[in-house]
């Protein structure tokens, strides 16, 4: 509405004058033959090249009812790769757009089948089972597109995955006939059996302009960094073996070798290892017994025992995976599914998705002359170290090897990634298996800084109606030498706050917010009045401590900015009869809490208690008027990892978790309460957060026989 | 005339619509039987589904079998057929470097002597003494493993004063130059106007680049290493902190997205500075350009040059580095600019639009956790792109940078030593850093992969993978006076270590000249007690990594230290929540003494620490490592000499480390008098040159690192209810008050 009417004010300045209906019927005249014209020229000239297919249905269909495209002899092939092409110049970002979900859209052309002019295909296969699964896998997925006018990224259904099934050149042709090709531009090629024999190219032999190449076997000289995927080589085991699930550990072999036809050369070098070595080594050869065959590729032999393969593969810590007539190895995707870590002998090999997988943390790469130092080379690796490589290895095959859908997504998620960096999954993302994911922290506040003390802190002084108390509360904090500003949250909508003549006199800005209800959760509110990086959040009847405790608390705080800092601590406790969390606030020896009736914390953690507080807390904690400071202790251990800092000898404070409610006869309820707000939250969370430490912060000289007035901070622990 | 008017515009309008149905849309049916005509309907709306039935696998075993059994060449042979096929752009370790030079004596690397009369830019200078200053250094070349060059190879620009003349037959007259076989080639400018090429104007044969504004066409990957752009002002070590003292929220600065700098109007690289007006709004994206450089820019000037000039005048780089969220980077002649440094150091987030620059260490540092990587081509939508960007993404962005900035780039000395590190994990291949180690606190050349290649046994990642330090400790005592009683303090001493609960070990390291005593005279204990003769005797052999420590944790401890069992166990405990810093009892402090213009020590009772000694300190077994291979001889060599101040080097280098103070915990009174050397003992700390030693050490340390590493804190770490008015009952660490 805002817009047309902007419009249509503007108009008369840009047209000459004429009366409005006229101009406006001209206008719309003119604009429809131009567009007229102009669609009729782009049919006219738009590049046509399929000779000539019969109406095909998508319902009731086969890939024998693909359309059949006869190439002519003389139809243009493309241009052979070009090593030197990159993203910024051979792709075109244009067609990708800025979208808010930073998401490309993938186009699949539908299958033809391509035949030369005397009627012989050009893939002795046609479509594979594995492409088939690829492609459906894809128009499955969220990047997916039917529409071929908003597409980013396009993907030829002509199946390249193995290039000993294909007629290179007629392939090309196939390729350049495509009706968007454009010169390759966008256009991404699956393969997974590069080259050919004798020289086993390490890139697609098919000439294919500038489209991308996600192909398995790159050596570092055909793979174009930032620009080519590299890809695993499928194995077809995995989608018909199942593994049992087992426990990274010892095995019983140390290594393991389970390639069939290795060169004689390495067979050799394995055959010493092995005699150096004796048990520890399992040197497997395809049985020469058994029948060739689908069965022969599960089996397995050593000096005529039999083996069945790739259930071996779980008993060796380490398997070796040897460069064969190709870089890529389908031995690769049976060993990390197996959990077994691989030893890889591939000099040059770019590794799979290595744009993006940290494979030192799954597998061990030794250059191919080192075959003979192998198993020194692994023996020096720590057993801890083993372990998590057997079990990132086992991850990587799930989450990345396991099926032609994790292999296509995750290539497009990297070139999604390429071309919306900004929104890139990042490394943990990537790398971390779900268990070190759910167990691993990574703090925010990462950075070890030590603020400087000048911009101080501001006190946050949650109140409802205890004037006189809030008054008292509000002359001591503002004898705090870095105290910055006092911002009073007025909780009470239905008083209004004392007049300001009647408000202290303090040395520093005061403020007073009205909230719209009366929530717990407004204190922790990161409200813009709060200018410094520090808060104290503090209750509106703690007058007990004093001003150098107030201060040390903040100095603490500056050496420990993403924790919280607090004077009373209290503790959470596994109730084993019951069989369940329990707080505790009596005396004890350990913390794992401190409250926030008084403590100084990071202002970030304001802004993630209100906006990414998880499940259903923040509401909860506010309709029951209790927990708030337990929720801030969960948030902060659950996000930082970390255990909060006691500050300073415990005081006598006046119940502070009664701050609520006010009459001793609740105060039972109130604590049984609190436990059930532990047990709420862990459940919440999917686990307990909370560390247990032994530890408090004092000054440096506390208690020390030193004289008082040299001493920092002399009054702390006063009663 | 009105009539006449209708009449001729319905006219025309009807001819317009039947000449629109024969061009468009008669045309349009009809063509469908033409030839291609078809095919675009075709491709939308047609939904690729997943074909039913069976299909052919796309592979056979057999076939997969015959392939590699096809291969009848050797591998080896096929290896060295690479390394003469694949040479100068196309090098690759693979094939243009050879190994076997690093397997005489590890990676070494020797720097060619000086030639008389050859000049050198400060630059190059400050290169070749960070390698000569390093670690891997070697003055043998039959040592070598890599080759620096003596000639000033950093400004291959031809009209540049620092231009190097007749470098080509320089180079080939070396006579170790063997091709340009490992050897490195250092370079900050190549190629001048009007092309701006790569190409250095000599031949570096095999030999690696470490270049500045590399473009990717021209990087070989694993081969070369993309340094950044330093000025010559770059100092050579030390090197200044990072900008960002508070991490702000919300985390948006004054301005979203600056930029300050020349415009080129015409030639390579001007298209981007260009055309950065569209995007300035003078607000919060201040994108400023200046026509005003070289002679001769009036005769090239346009339109905008004056309008652009003004405006460019009007603020102050300074103040909108330092106040703004993101800062542009793009390109100029060459790809790189040292607007890249500037940004990263005042922590604001570098937004790239450099296209094809091979960002700085790209092979081992991830730039999309400290950058924005913008595309020259979509300028106009870098302002909606960064203004997309999430806080708590600007929040770690902006933290990594400054990260990255400490541990990779604010001196020549980090910057050489990065490069040779990266060759380095290339030539030791299964013994070099993952991702992780490159990319998190406290960085590569802080984390040495041949310590372990096991995150899990460093102190820096327990977080990072969810784990936990091994809950046990290892403690050295390190012995220098002979054995006389069975009284003697280090008696005590180790049977109340070897009575806290934590105690997996105890080693006695025997650095006194009396042969070591019989088993029998140390006293009986739960643990295994391991005595090691010290070869050396030296004191810096207390901080051998020896493998005989099974555990993460080391407590170290002085022949004459006294500490109860408690003490120890409660220590302990802190430590588990600070891996990665010393935990410990006594304290001392350092400060600035600005009349003698050096760096202070003191040992009184002062309400502030910045060192733990490590007669009486537990911390991770790593710095062991570290403090043995990364601290250079010279150091280690004068606190052998001096027999002091071990600790104190311990604590500069942990705390360059960490970034943050040790911990002191509390202790029993007795101790500390002890240790203000007051006993009648011959104690070290007796010793009067004892103290002005130290001054001596703390400057001498200071010089190496370049900087003062060491952090203050005021805080000491006490049991939950020290000294609380509870029952003493209640108490677990019940003795440490009690004297």
């Amino acid at each position: 509405m805002y817009a047309s009417g902007k419009y249509s004010s503007r108009g008369p300045a840009l047209i000459p004058r004429m009366k409005t209906k006229h101009r406006i019927y001209y206008i719309t005249l003119f604009s429809v033959v131009l567009l007229g014209l102009i669609a009729t020229g782009m049919f006219q000239f738009w590049p046509h090249s399929i000779e000539s297919a019969a109406d095909w249905t998508l319902d009731k269909r086969s890939v024998h009812d693909a359309p059949v495209v006869r190439l002519p002899v003389s139809s243009p092939i493309p241009e052979r790769g070009d090593l030197s092409c990159r993203m910024h110049t051979c792709f075109d970002v244009y067609r990708c757009g800025y979208n808010p979900k930073n998401r490309i859209k993938v186009y699949i052309y539908p299958l033809q089948k391509f035949v030369d002019e005397l009627g012989v295909p050009i893939s002795s296969t046609g479509l594979s089972r594995e492409y088939n699964d690829l492609l459906s896998a894809i128009s499955d997925s969220d990047f997916y597109t039917d529409d071929v006018t908003r597409a980013c990224l396009f993907i030829p259904s002509v199946d390249v995955l193995n290039q000993n099934s294909l007629r290179i050149r007629e392939t090309a042709q196939a390729l350049a006939m495509l009706p968007r090709w454009d010169k390759g531009m966008n256009h991404l090629l699956f393969n997974m059996l590069p080259g050919g024999p004798p020289d086993y190219n390490t890139a697609l032999d098919v000439p294919r302009d500038r489209a991308l190449l996600a192909g398995g076997g790159f050596s570092t000289w055909t793979y174009r960094q930032g620009y080519d995927v590299s890809i695993p080589v499928y194995s077809p085991l995995s989608a018909d073996v199942e593994l049992p699930q087992r426990q990274p550990g010892p095995r019983r072999y140390f290594i393991l070798s389970s390639q069939t036809a290795i060169h004689r050369e390495y067979r050799a070098e394995l055959e010493r290892l092995k005699e150096e070595n004796g048990e520890a080594l399992l040197l497997l050869d395809k049985c020469s017994n058994l029948s060739q065959g689908a069965a022969s590729a599960r089996k397995r032999c050593y000096k005529g025992q039999v083996y069945d393969y790739p259930q071996i593969l779980q008993e060796s810590s380490f398997c070796v995976v040897l460069r064969g007539a190709r870089l890529g190895q389908a031995a690769l995707s049976d060993v990390l599914q197996a959990g077994c870590v691989p030893v890889i002998l591939a000099d040059s090999y770019i590794l799979p998705f290595s744009e993006v997988l940290d494979w030192k943390r799954a597998s061990v790469v030794i250059p191919e002359e080192k075959l003979s130092e192998m198993y020194t080379i692994l023996k020096s690796i720590p057993h801890r170290q083993v372990e998590e490589m057997q079990r990132q290895a086992h991850w990587f095959w799930e989450a990345y090897f396991s099926s032609m859908k994790a292999i296509g997504l995750t290539t497009l998620q990297i070139i999604n990634d390429r071309i919306y960096p900004y929104a890139a999954r990042t490394y943990e993302q990537w790398n971390n298996p779900p268990v070190v994911k759910w167990s691993s922290v990574n703090s925010p506040l990462f950075l070890p800084l030590i603020p400087p003390r000048a911009p101080g802190f501001t006190a946050v002084v949650l109140t409802y109606d205890r004037v006189e108390s809030l008054f008292r509360v509000i002359t001591e904090i503002s004898k705090v030498p870095s105290l910055a500003k006092l911002l009073v949250v007025w909780n009470n909508q239905n008083k209004s706050p004392p007049e300001e003549s009647l408000w202290p006199k303090v040395g520093v800005p005061l403020k007073v917010v009205r909230t719209k209800e009366n929530k717990l959760s407004n204190r922790f509110f990161p409200y813009d009045e709060i200018e410094t990086e520090a808060v104290l959040a503090i209750d509106d009847d703690i007058i007990m401590l004093t001003s150098d405790e107030l201060q040390f608390g903040y100095e603490v705080w500056r050496e420990f900015p993403d924790r919280l800092v607090g004077y009373p601590g209290r503790l959470h406790l596994w109730d084993h009869e019951m069989g369940k969390w329990k707080y505790e606030s009596e005396w004890t020896n350990e913390v794992s809490m401190v409250l926030t009736g008084a403590a100084f914390y990071h202002k970030y953690f304001n802004y993630l208690y209100t906006y990414k507080m998880p499940g259903d807390i923040k509401n909860w904690v506010d309709a029951h008027m209790n927990c708030e400071d337990i929720a801030m202790n969960f948030l902060v251990a659950n996000i930082t990892g970390k255990a909060p800092i006691k500050v300073t000898p415990r005081k006598k404070f006046k119940c502070p978790e009664c701050t609520a409610i006010d009459g001793l006869s609740l105060d039972q309820t109130h604590m049984v309460e609190r436990s059930e707000c532990i047990n709420k939250f862990a459940s919440v969370f999917g686990t307990m957060p909370l560390k247990v430490v032994e530890h408090r912060a004092d000054p440096v000289l506390y208690k020390d026989d030193f004289p008082e007035k040299l001493k920092s901070f002399p009054n702390i622990g006063s009663l | 005339m009105q009539a006449k008017k209708r009449y001729l515009t319905l006219f025309s309008a009807g001819a317009c619509v039947i000449l629109l149905f024969c061009f468009g849309g008669i045309q349009v049916p009809l063509s469908r039987r033409g030839p291609g005509r078809r095919d675009d309907r075709s491709l939308t709306g047609a939904r690729w589904r997943r074909f039913p039935g069976s299909l052919q696998p796309f592979n056979s075993w057999e076939q997969d079998r015959s392939d590699d059994q096809n291969e009848h060449i050797s591998p080896r042979q096929k290896r060295d057929a690479n390394s003469g096929v694949y040479t100068a752009r196309r090098c690759r370790m693979e094939s243009c470097f050879d190994f076997s030079l690093c397997e005489r004596k590890g990676f070494k690397v020797y720097v060619y002597p000086q030639q008389k009369g050859e000049k050198m830019s400060e630059s190059y200078q400050n290169i070749l003494s960070s390698i000569e200053g390093s670690r891997f250094y070697t003055p043998d070349p039959g040592q070598a493993c890599l080759f620096v060059l003596s000639l000033d190879t950093l400004d291959r620009d031809q009209l540049s004063p620092q231009y190097v003349h007749n470098l080509k037959a320089k180079v080939q007259s070396l006579p170790l130059w063997n091709g340009g076989k490992n050897h490195i080639i250092f370079n900050l400018y190549s190629g001048t106007w009007p092309d701006y090429t790569e190409d250095l104007g000599f031949d570096i044969g095999l030999a690696m680049l470490a270049k500045a504004s590399i473009s990717t066409e021209n990087f070989r990957p694993n081969f070369d290493v993309s340094i950044p752009l330093f000025s010559k002002d770059h100092p050579r070590t030390g090197g200044e902190r990072g900008y960002l003292k508070h991490n702000t929220i919300p985390p948006y600065r004054k301005y979203m997205l600056v930029f300050k700098g020349k415009r080129y109007l015409t030639g390579i690289g001007s298209d981007t500075r260009n055309a950065l007006y569209h995007v300035h709004n003078s607000e919060d994206v201040v994108l400023l350009t200046t026509c005003k450089h070289g002679k001769d820019w009036q005769k090239h000037k346009d339109a905008r040059c004056d309008k652009d000039n003004a405006e460019y005048d009007k603020y102050d780089y300074r103040e909108m580095l330092y106040n703004s969220t993101f800062c542009l980077v793009p390109r100029g002649r060459r790809l790189g600019s040292f607007r890249f440094l500037e940004a990263l150091q005042a922590a604001c987030v570098p937004v790239m639009l450099s296209n094809g620059w091979e960002l700085p260490f790209s092979e081992i540092i991830d730039w999309n956790t400290a950058a924005v990587i913008g595309d020259e081509r979509l300028l106009l939508q870098i302002p909606s792109t960064v203004r997309s960007i999430h806080q708590d993404k600007i929040l770690s962005l902006r933290q990594q940078t400054q990260f990255l900035w400490e541990a990779y780039f604010n001196s020549v000395e980090k910057i050489v030593l990065t490069t040779l590190e990266i060759i380095q994990d290339r030539v030791l291949q299964h013994t070099s850093r993952s991702n992780l180690m490159w990319n998190s606190l406290p960085g590569g050349l802080f984390t040495l992969p041949q310590y372990s290649t096991y995150l899990g046994e460093f102190p820096f990642y327990y977080a990072k993978l969810g784990i936990k330090p091994y809950p046990k400790f290892t403690a050295i005592i390190h012995v220098v006076t002979p054995l006389v009683s069975q009284s003697q303090p280090v008696m005590k001493l180790l049977v109340a270590v070897a009575k806290s609960q934590y105690c997996a070990q105890v080693i006695i390291l025997w650095n006194c000249d009396k042969p070591l005593p019989a088993k029998h005279r140390w006293p009986p204990t739960s643990v295994p007690v391991i005595v090691i003769e010290g070869e050396s005797k030296v004191i810096s052999s207390r901080f051998l990594p020896y493998d005989t420590i099974p555990t993460d944790a080391v407590l170290s401890l002085d022949e004459d230290t006294v500490l109860s069992t408690t003490e120890v166990d409660f220590a302990f405990t802190v430590w588990q929540s600070f891996p990665d810093r010393i935990v410990g009892y006594p304290a001392r402090s350092h400060f600035w003494d600005s009349n003698k213009e050096r760096w202070g020590y003191t040992s009184k009772w002062t309400n502030d620490y910045s060192m733990v000694l490590t007669g009486a300190a537990i911390y991770h077994k790593y710095y062991h490592y570290l403090y043995t291979t990364y601290l250079p001889a010279s150091l280690k060599t004068m606190v052998d000499q001096m027999s002091n101040c071990e600790d104190i080097l311990m604590n500069f280098l942990v705390s360059s480390v960490s970034k943050l103070p040790p911990i002191k915990v509390t202790q029993k009174k007795q101790y500390k008098e002890t240790m203000m050397g007051q006993s009648s003992r011959a104690s070290r700390w007796a010793d009067p040159d004892h103290f002005a030693q130290r001054q001596t050490c703390m400057n001498k340390f200071a010089s190496w690192f370049g900087t003062m590493p060491l952090v203050h804190s005021q805080m000491r770490l006490d049991p939950v209810l020290f000294k609380d008015q509870v029952s003493i009952l209640r108490k677990k660490y019940r003795d440490i008050e009690r004297l």
